[in-house]
């Protein structure tokens, strides 16, 4: 039985639909990934899901408990890391773990019980008593982390979890997810970063104008849209060598402001063509879920 | 079409707002004395300047020194102010900017829990202000009698339910901090000089006499006023029941209202 399933979930707001149609269903252990451009419905769905919001139509079971009337009963198994960091900026990093452990009906002794391993994977052993304002991104992202652990949650939510942290602090979390998932934790994450989703999703949705538009595991999606290989190529003489070569090299090919991405099975003789080229700069590389993204949600701006 | 959900329905009231007052609280102490001294300053001020200098022209004012006249009146709007400022600044800080409230709200709480934690936080800090004032009130000896005079305590703790109720709809309705200075400007100010805080209502045209009676601090100054001078308050019903009025009132608008705000 899926730890969170969703069927045909509609959500309005006047003449918008924000949520159309869309199916879920999350099995236990896995990391599921909802991915979309801005404004796609990922942020009114994951409030829908937590039982924030009720559906103009549609069913949620989340832990076996009919979502939103039993929301508050399975969100005492469910832990929250929001897209907008929500710490107790008046608290020191062990109280905010007090303070939010009590919000799950936890005594005082089982949240002090469960601390030292918090303040462990959160890698703030030794800033326990320090404020939130002093934290650093990365370590705040952490702590919002461990504290949605406070209950020892089986079912995590994630919105964003690394945007706006460095390479060190991201893959730091990345590592603290993995930890999670090894632990038989169920994730949903909604990232904009594919190289996130790529390595640690088993299988994801897409979600555009609030609808599914492509479901499956990141690597069978990319082999699904997109040809093994990708070369972009740019320079000054690109546009001439789109109309002398594009078609003889590439099995398809688009060109997108400067640049001129190619898509082909290898690419082997590509780059042979390209080698002997004067003024081209190219970049080959293997297909990657953005390419699909890009291809699936198309190129324009969402904001 | 979305369908026009009603948020407008009764409260769901549980014991589980206890975590979201004890939040408050846990916070309001680590600040607690240079808080309630900073509370007690700005009353106590004009309670002593113009109780003294003003009341030192005065014969008297319905029956007694100005100065006792006006530690009624301060307990009052005191406990009103400190209400006020909770839920409004406070309150809006923990909803709007630091996002407290969503961070309740992704556990097993609801946005009826946190509220209804909210309100009687307002409440009983407002309680600790109105009794810090009643403390120098009792050192001056300003009181008739002590002992009937610590009926003013249960008054108090009322008052600050009604104004924390009352204000929690401005809180659901406001966009900004700027937006308070037009419910200070409206509704404070305005019942502070017409409610019987530094003269008594009877001294107002008739036609302001008329609306004060339906204004929440006249039935407060109803209550203390007389409990303060050493006799049973005319009517004390009728104003125990407007101030719930009033603040259950609130409590159930500013709820409807916030859901709509934050949960459609």
């Amino acid at each position: 039985m899926p730890v969170l399933s969703a069927h045909n979930l509609c959500k309005t707001y006047g003449a918008q639909t924000v949520v159309n149609g869309v199916n879920l269903a999350i099995e236990k252990s896995q990391c599921f990934g909802l991915l979309g451009p801005n404004g796609a419905g990922k942020t009114t769905t994951l409030r829908l899901l937590l039982g924030l919001i009720a559906p103009d139509a549609g069913q949620i079971t989340m832990l076996g408990q009919d979502i939103p009337r039993q929301a508050r009963i399975a969100r005492q198994r469910v832990g929250v890391v929001p897209q907008i960091d929500n710490l107790d900026p008046d608290f020191s990093v062990i109280e905010n773990f007090m303070v939010y452990g009590r919000y799950f009906g936890l005594t005082a002794t089982e949240i002090e019980q469960r601390i030292p391993a918090l303040l462990d994977f959160a890698g703030l052993a030794n800033r326990a008593d320090a404020k939130i304002q002093d934290l650093s991104g990365g370590m705040k992202r952490r702590l919002t982390l461990a504290r949605a652990l406070v209950n020892d949650p089986d079912l995590i939510f994630l919105d964003e979890p690394t945007t706006g942290l460095d390479p060190q602090a991201r893959h730091l979390m990345w590592q603290g997810l993995r930890r999670l998932l090894s632990q038989d934790k169920t994730i949903i994450l909604t990232t904009h970063f594919m190289e996130e989703a790529e390595r640690l999703c088993d299988r994801l949705v897409i979600l555009d104008h609030g609808q599914l538009i492509a479901e499956g595991a990141p690597r069978d999606l990319i082999e699904q849209h997109i040809e093994p290989s990708v070369t972009e190529i740019y320079g000054e003489n690109v546009a001439h060598w789109r109309s002398s070569f594009a078609a003889q090299f590439c099995l398809r090919h688009e060109y997108v402001g400067e640049t001129l991405f190619c898509y082909s099975t290898d690419g082997a003789a590509l780059i042979q063509n390209l080698h002997a080229q004067t003024g081209l700069r190219y970049l080959h590389r293997p297909a990657s879920l953005e390419d699909v993204f890009l291809k699936l949600t198309g190129r324009e701006l969402r904001d | 079409m979305a369908m026009q959900r009603n948020t407008f329905t009764a409260p769901v009231l549980s014991l589980r707002f206890i975590p979201v007052w004890r939040r408050n609280y846990l916070v309001w102490r680590k600040l607690a004395i240079p808080a309630i001294l900073g509370n007690l300053a700005d009353p106590m001020l004009y309670m002593l300047g113009l109780g003294f200098g003003l009341g030192s022209l005065l014969p008297s004012v319905a029956g007694v020194p100005y100065i006792a006249f006006l530690a009624a009146g301060t307990v009052c709007y005191s406990t009103m102010n400190s209400a006020t400022f909770e839920v409004l600044y406070s309150g809006f800080s923990r909803m709007h900017v630091q996002k407290t409230w969503d961070a309740i709200m992704n556990t097993p709480l609801t946005l009826d829990d946190v509220m209804l934690g909210e309100l009687l936080w307002a409440a009983s800090k407002s309680l600790l202000s109105g009794l810090a004032i009643l403390a120098i009130i009792w050192l001056m000896q300003l009181q008739a009698n002590f002992w009937f005079s610590l009926w003013i305590i249960p008054v108090v703790a009322l008052i600050g339910f009604c104004f924390a109720g009352m204000g929690l709809v401005m809180n659901a309705v406001s966009p900004n901090y700027d937006f308070f200075l037009y419910y200070f400007t409206l509704i404070i100010t305005p019942m502070v000089l017409l409610c019987g805080v530094f003269f008594p209502v009877s001294q107002l045209p008739a036609i302001l006499q008329n609306v004060s009676a339906f204004l929440p601090l006249t039935h407060a100054i109803n209550l203390v006023r007389p409990i303060m001078l050493g006799h049973m308050p005319t009517q004390a019903w009728l104003h125990v029941l407007v101030l719930i009025a009033y603040g259950a009132l609130g409590f159930y608008i500013a709820l409807g209202l916030t859901r709509k705000r934050l949960l459609c």
